[in-house]
């Protein structure tokens, strides 16, 4: 025997050739260069951490008490491999196209990203592996007691082996499991470490095979006769717990978080799932191929000891083969340290992802969740909920004690992670299934299985068997775990299982068909149920032929021929390429999708690069934020849309505008003409009739009074034109002083028709009135209104050209304001010319040759404007101008006038 | 005899002082204040020499100007251009359309009168008529 010593030695020094193959690997891995890591065999022997310490001793144990019913634990897997292959293959497919991080995170997925779920799920792993972690511990401990003779480090001391071995693995599970949080949790180094690990377990059980039956028996023959001569032969066959316990084990692979881990996360390409599918069963026969034999030994040879769970040790170990023995040691540790490390690294990616990085967030919702601080956070997280679990596994094995009843927990811990199946299964088959329906249905399985199961076996691990558990709470005995229902449950673990799995199935559906999915739910069913549809398998970077060609073509797309020519170019040189094309590594891929994303956006570019490399269907996240940023780029291109229609209508203003200002401008070189008439006219008689009277030559006293006459009248014409421009500019730059007081609408318009002069007999133009309509009594300023109706008639005198002119005044009587119309029976004023009648200088065509220097009309509404009406030309029939005056606002005109 | 002349201008006021200066220079003055009329008026009276408003109501003077050069009996009668309007522009429409002179209200009376003087004695050339540098001022 090895001293304990040495066995450490041997230990550390196996470990320490782990740590070196899963760093190689990891380097290699990110080199890109690895192609073993990549090969299926690696992924099958990965797989292999089903078989953990547990089977690895412990199916010795079984088959010399209860005979060929070990096998059940590989006959599940087994039959799962070959016949529901294609479930495996969806379940990976998923995994990928999702990018799902664990069991827990599938589950939650696919239920519409629910957090609750996620941790119950990783609530309910945690249970169900933490036992069996202890069990992984309890199986090195009891080794290294067996083998190790006492040496300088002491006896072996059974609680601080486990101790060391808990820590050593909590170190190598952080130092690969969380070098960094990559998207595709995928761990190379790790996973290679494993699969040594998987040869030197099968070389060990092997050797111990090929030991005992040619070894200690003379070959196959006499082995088979000492088979049927051991009582291992003649253990009882109980067909439902076989059944039971086949279908336990093949649920369970499909559940154990860490098989979920190792089968669907680790996997790098879908294809190797195929060679699995035999393979692995391949592997599974091979560790079982002799485990009768060395029972059936162990059980005949006295050297052996008392103990079946250990006979792989001990059969070599008492027959003096202590290398075998040693490698057998060894077999076993590499069983208990990979399960411990998978498990450890699958539950705190559940427990950090879905209890504490929510509970981070929720503590700091105040702040910037995409800060860099996350990814620490995250990391520190997984680091410590890896330290938990080992901490858990530990804590559990040391209050058992080792007792015996640790061996039965295996199977109740596949019973616990069993409940998620129903959800799991009907997630990727039924479209119909809910979040209510797989939230219940592993509630209530889960309180199932604590109650009948694991409650007990943990109150008899620990000592305690409190009353409750035999009589039932509340004195109810159908509810006593012994007695559930009131079944004299011969097989706990099988009734367990029925009532279980048949409530939790039960539940399942009936919630889910009486549920009412959510949008997000029933999009992510369809992605689930529908997985081909919407992904293209996972082919490996290596088997995606003219993947980077594809690549090349979309950048140039996106980022322009020569822009994508360098990026690609540079990408090869530092790759040590010959030629234009990169091998499509992750880093270069991350690489590429930075630089696509700021072209694109993030999410577009990842789901472009994604699809194109096959790795994923285009998530519902990668479609929301796609979205999102689709709509941005909408509303981004609306808002140039609204600002082209802007410019394009200020365009057209300023056309208008400009037009407007060429009118004017003619009109006013006009205006300036006609002013210059109007001034020179007057100005010609005065110069005139003045140098006559300055003459030497006399002129009567007729003449001479006369001619100073038209002087004078010629002076006050010129002040009227005076008077008037002055007007215009007074009442336009808002400085007249309105002088309001109350009149009549007839008085007003009698006045102006006076001034006027066409009330006179033989006047130019007939006026129709109502005098009974003009009894509007007015608050407004007299004077000025009579000035917009004196202009108004004597235009209408004017302008009118009617063989008989005839000039009609209407009055509208409204609610608050009183309409004058003046409408002559000329023909009105032709449309083109509409807009400019009411601009200063204005004087129409048909206007030419008339007097007046074209101000009237732009007095008369400015005066409007000013008493708060208004002034307008209505089309239709004549001429027709109407004045709108407000009523009955005494109190707003008094203000008005007061504020002006 | 004493020459007659026409004087076409709608400003009564005008039109009186005009016809008071030339008659007290010994020319038999007509007046007429209306465009549409003016051609009709000028072969009845058959004046000797025209004094032409431009701003007429009906029609304006350029007109009435340019129907007189196009017809036979009236495309030497020598033609004073009055206007109120003061652009050089007016005064180049006038000569183009064959005014012989052309004067710029408000004149000064002496102005005027040498203005038909030199009309009537045929030796002012329709180009350099009238007080040009002074209207085109």
């Amino acid at each position: 025997m090895l001293s304990f010593d040495g066995l450490v030695a041997v230990c550390v020094l196996y470990v320490a050739g782990l740590f070196g193959v899963a760093f190689l690997a990891e380097k290699r891995a990110m080199e890109g260069k690895a192609r073993w890591l990549n090969s299926p065999i690696t992924y099958t022997l990965s797989l292999s951490i089903y078989t953990t310490a547990w089977t690895f001793y412990g199916a010795v144990g079984s088959a010399a008490r209860s005979g060929m019913e070990f096998l059940t634990i590989y006959l599940g897997p087994t039959l799962v491999f070959i016949g529901w292959f294609w479930l495996l293959r969806k379940m990976v497919r998923i995994g990928r196209a999702q990018r799902i991080t664990s069991i827990a995170d599938m589950i939650s997925s696919r239920y519409g990203k629910s957090g609750g779920l996620a941790a119950l799920v990783t609530v309910l792993a945690v249970l169900g592996t933490t036992p069996y972690i202890a069990l992984q511990l309890q199986s090195v401990t009891l080794s290294f007691e067996v083998f190790a003779r006492p040496g300088a480090l002491g006896a072996p001391d059974t609680e601080q082996t486990a101790v060391w071995v808990a820590a050593g693995l909590a170190l190598f599970t952080i130092v690969f499991g969380t070098r960094s949080l990559d998207v595709n949790e995928r761990h190379p180094g790790l996973v290679s470490a494993i699969a040594l690990e998987a040869i030197v377990k099968l070389f060990a059980i092997l050797g111990v095979g090929v030991f005992v039956v040619w070894g200690v028996a003379d070959g196959p023959s006499d082995m088979l006769d000492r088979i049927e001569a051991s009582p291992v032969s003649d253990a009882d066959w109980n067909g439902a717990r076989w059944l039971g316990l086949t279908a336990l084990s093949a649920f369970a692979i499909l559940c154990l978080p860490r098989m979920f881990q190792v089968l669907v996360v680790e996997n790098s390409d879908e294809r190797h799932l195929a060679t699995a599918a035999w393979a692995f069963p391949l592997y599974l026969l091979l560790i079982s191929l002799f485990v009768v034999p060395i029972a059936v030994i162990g059980l005949s040879v006295p050297e052996a000891g008392s103990n079946p769970d250990l006979f792989v040790l001990t059969v070599p170990l008492g027959l003096g083969r202590e290398g075998l023995a040693l490698l057998v040691f060894l077999g076993g540790f590499s069983a208990a340290t990979s399960m411990v490390i998978v498990a450890a690294l699958a539950l705190s990616t559940m427990v950090s992802n879905h209890i504490i990085v929510p509970l981070w967030l929720q503590a700091t919702r105040h702040e910037d969740p995409m800060s860099g601080d996350m990814r620490r956070v995250a990391l520190m997280a997984r680091r410590l909920s890896i330290g938990g679990v080992l901490f858990l596994g530990l804590g559990y094995y040391r209050l058992s004690g080792g007792a015996d009843a640790l061996a039965e927990i295996g199977l109740i811990a596949f019973l616990g992670v069993s409940q998620i199946l129903p959800a799991l299964l009907g997630g990727i088959l039924w479209r119909g299934a809910t979040r209510v329906g797989a939230a219940i249905g592993i509630g209530a399985g889960f309180a199932i299985w604590a109650w009948l199961l694991l409650i007990p076996n943990v109150a008899e691990t620990g000592g305690l068997v409190p009353s409750i558990l035999d009589t039932g709470p509340f004195g109810l005995a159908w509810l006593s775990p012994a007695t559930p229902l009131g079944l004299q449950a011969t097989d706990p673990l099988l009734t367990a299982m029925v009532l279980s799995l048949g409530v939790n199935t039960l539940l399942f559906i009936l919630g889910s068909l009486f549920s009412f999915p959510s949008p997000l739910e029933r999009l992510q069913g369809a992605q689930f149920v529908n997985v081909y549809d919407h992904s293209r398998a996972l082919l490996g970077w290596r088997g995606a032929a003219g993947t980077a060609d594809d690549l090349l073509i979309m950048a140039q797309r996106i980022l322009g021929t020569s822009r994508a020519g360098r990026l690609f170019q540079e990408a090869a040189a530092a790759q040590g390429r010959t030629g234009d094309v990169p091998e499509p590594t992750p880093d270069f891929l991350e690489s590429l999708e930075r630089e696509l994303a700021g072209s694109v956006g993030a999410a577009t570019a990842h789901a472009m690069v994604a699809q194109i490399t096959g790795g994923a269907s285009v998530s519902v996240r990668d479609l929301l934020a796609v979205a999102d940023e689709t709509a941005q780029i909408m509303e981004y291109s609306s808002q140039l849309e609204a600002k082209s229609a802007e410019l394009s209508q200020t365009a057209a203003r300023l056309r208008e505008v400009n037009q407007k200002l060429t009118e004017l401008s003619v009109q006013k070189d006009a205006f300036l003409s006609q002013i210059s008439h109007e001034l020179r006219t007057p100005m010609t008689s005065i110069r005139s009739f003045s140098e006559i009277l300055m003459q030497a030559d006399p002129v009567d006293d007729a003449a001479r009074t006369r001619f100073s006459r038209i002087i004078h009248d010629e002076s006050l014409r010129l002040t009227r034109l005076l008077d008037d421009l002055l007007d215009l500019s007074v009442l336009e730059n808002g400085l007249v002083t309105l002088h309001r007081g109350e009149t009549t609408l007839r008085d007003v318009l009698d006045r102006a028709f006076y001034a006027a002069g066409a009330m006179e007999e033989g006047g130019r133009i007939a006026v129709r009135r109502d005098a009974g309509a003009e009894e509007v009594t007015l608050v407004t300023d007299p004077d000025r209104l009579t000035q917009v109706f004196i202009n108004l008639i004597s235009n209408a005198q004017k302008y009118c050209d009617a063989a008989e002119p005839e000039l009609r005044i209407e009055v509208r009587r409204g609610a608050d304001a009183v309409e004058i119309v003046f409408a002559d029976n000329g023909k009105g004023i032709p449309s083109r010319q509409r807009s400019l009648i009411f601009e200063k200088f204005a004087r129409l065509d048909t206007a030419k040759g008339a007097p007046g220097a074209g101000l009237g009309l732009a007095i008369s509404r400015e005066i409007m404007a000013r008493l708060g009406g208004s002034l307008t030309y209505q089309p239709g029939g004549g001429t027709r101008f109407v004045v709108r005056l407000p009523l009955g606002l005494a109190d707003v005109v008094a203000a008005r006038s007061v504020a002006e | 005899m004493a020459k007659r002349i026409l004087l076409v201008e709608d400003e009564a006021n005008i039109l009186e002082a005009i016809g008071f200066i030339l008659s007290r220079d010994g020319w038999e003055v007509l007046g007429h204040g209306k465009g549409e009329t003016a051609l009709a008026e000028i072969d009845r009276v058959d004046p000797d020499i025209l004094v032409l408003d431009v701003m007429l109501p009906g029609r304006s003077g350029l007109d009435i100007l340019r129907d007189l050069r196009e017809r036979p009996a009236t495309r030497a009668l020598p033609v004073l251009l009055l206007t109120a309007k003061g652009q050089a522009r007016d005064r180049e429409q006038a000569m183009a359309l064959g005014a012989n002179a052309f004067l710029t209200k408000p004149f000064s009376n002496d102005e005027l009168v040498a203005t038909v003087r030199s009309l009537s004695e045929g030796s002012v050339s329709p180009s350099s008529a009238g007080d040009d540098r002074r209207s085109g001022a």
